[in-house]
């Protein structure tokens, strides 16, 4: 006797500026196996059914952080997430919230890209050592100061979380602060100040009223919210000093 | 590519979806979140019930207790009461959130989160405890 084939559907919002004004939902149905993740069933559907839905993935092991959106309304890895979660379905999957749609599930990142860039996310040194020195060297310990943040793999799932970047869209936001302080915490680096000055700015890291979402959507651990709120610390602590009379200029 | 051919830059017809006003009501934490940021409306309302109290004290006893009888209209007492309600829930989800923004190591090792949320509790009970001595001793 052949095995029953469940299936399960897949409600899956579809966005075509050549045909339409706004986004509509087609479902599919597709084999609910236990080991499949939703990016797999929308390979089936690519593959199998409708080539024409346009998403966006490449690594399928939660590393290149290219499949981000939005599954059963959660800001989701489609490789991390499983069909078995949610047997009886449907499952719905949108694009990342607040980032606008090119097509289908596909979001334009350029917005991320540019604010990203704007906190310097490598190592600032105010004078280069020679090489003949050899490298910057680093302990453990030290190594550990900034490891957690630096398992970003820029997958915009905090961004998708945060309420206060879909109001504020001038917002820096989860990441890009979450690296900053990737840098500023690493031994080797001497950028703090700089990028202090840029995430003071109105659009940066006080415009965080710690919902703490993005935290939690976080797949890689890196709690964005943690470092915001660190960060908020260390920058009140600069100001305080800056008042001191013997304190910093 | 011919030389007389031209790039052009392709921009997408994006589409935008607007943020709605009951963006709070989608998830229970957004709308604790919303909550505990309607927490100051209650915290400057005891602020300047506290002020008051001192005004009055400032123009003596008369108006001490005159301030006194008004803060027991059903108004006040209902408006305390859900002060109190608020003020309560600011703390406790604010204490909750400390580790995340706390970041204490210890001998390189960071101090759990169980630690510093605990140690936050204990200096609010023993305040609490030393505030309500003093007024209960008075």
């Amino acid at each position: 006797m052949p095995p029953t084939v469940t299936t399960v559907t897949l409600d899956v919002a579809r966005y075509r500026p050549e045909q339409e004004s706004e986004p509509t939902v087609q479902s599919y149905e597709v084999p609910f196996r236990k080991d499949w993740v939703v990016l797999d069933a929308l390979n089936y559907v690519k593959d199998q059914l409708d080539g024409s839905l346009s998403f966006r993935w490449s690594c399928r092991m939660g590393v290149c952080g290219s499949c981000g959106m939005t599954v059963n309304g959660q800001p989701r890895l489609t490789c991390a997430a499983f069909l078995s979660a949610e047997p009886s379905g449907p499952i719905r999957v949108e694009p990342l919230r607040y980032f606008p749609v090119v097509r289908d599930l596909v979001v334009d990142i350029t917005d991320f890209m540019r604010k990203l860039k704007k906190v310097k996310p490598w190592i600032v040194r105010n004078e280069e050592k020679p090489l003949a020195e050899g490298e910057y060297r680093q302990t453990p310990d030290q190594l550990d100061a900034y490891k957690q943040f630096s398992m970003c793999i820029n997958c915009l799932l905090c961004y998708s979380a945060c309420p206060i970047y879909g109001l504020e869209p001038s917002f820096i936001g989860p990441a890009a602060i979450a690296l900053a302080q990737r840098y500023n915490m690493d031994s080797r680096d001497e950028g703090a100040r700089e990028r202090l000055q840029i995430l003071s700015e109105h659009d940066g890291m006080w415009q965080c009223t710690f919902v703490g979402e993005c935290t939690k959507a976080c797949p890689k651990h890196v709690d964005p919210a943690g470092a915001i709120q660190q960060y908020k610390l260390t920058s009140a602590a600069h100001w305080f000093k800056t008042l001191l009379p013997w304190g910093m200029k | 590519m011919s030389a007389g051919s031209h790039y052009t830059p392709y921009h997408p017809r994006w589409y935008r979806r607007r943020v709605s006003v009951w963006w709070w009501l989608q998830s229970r934490s957004y709308t604790g979140f919303v909550l505990r940021e309607l927490t100051s409306v209650f915290v400057a309302f005891f602020a300047l019930i506290l002020l008051g109290e001192v005004r009055a004290l400032g123009q003596g006893p008369d108006a001490y207790a005159r301030f006194l009888a008004r803060l027991r209209s059903p108004l006040f007492v209902t408006l305390d009461a859900l002060s109190l309600a608020f003020l309560l829930f600011h703390s406790i989800t604010w204490f909750n959130l400390a580790p995340t923004a706390m970041v204490v190591r210890v001998r390189g090792k960071r101090v759990p989160g169980l630690v510093i949320a605990g140690a936050n509790y204990a200096a609010w009970i023993v305040l609490s405890a030393a505030v309500a001595a003093i007024v209960l001793r008075g």
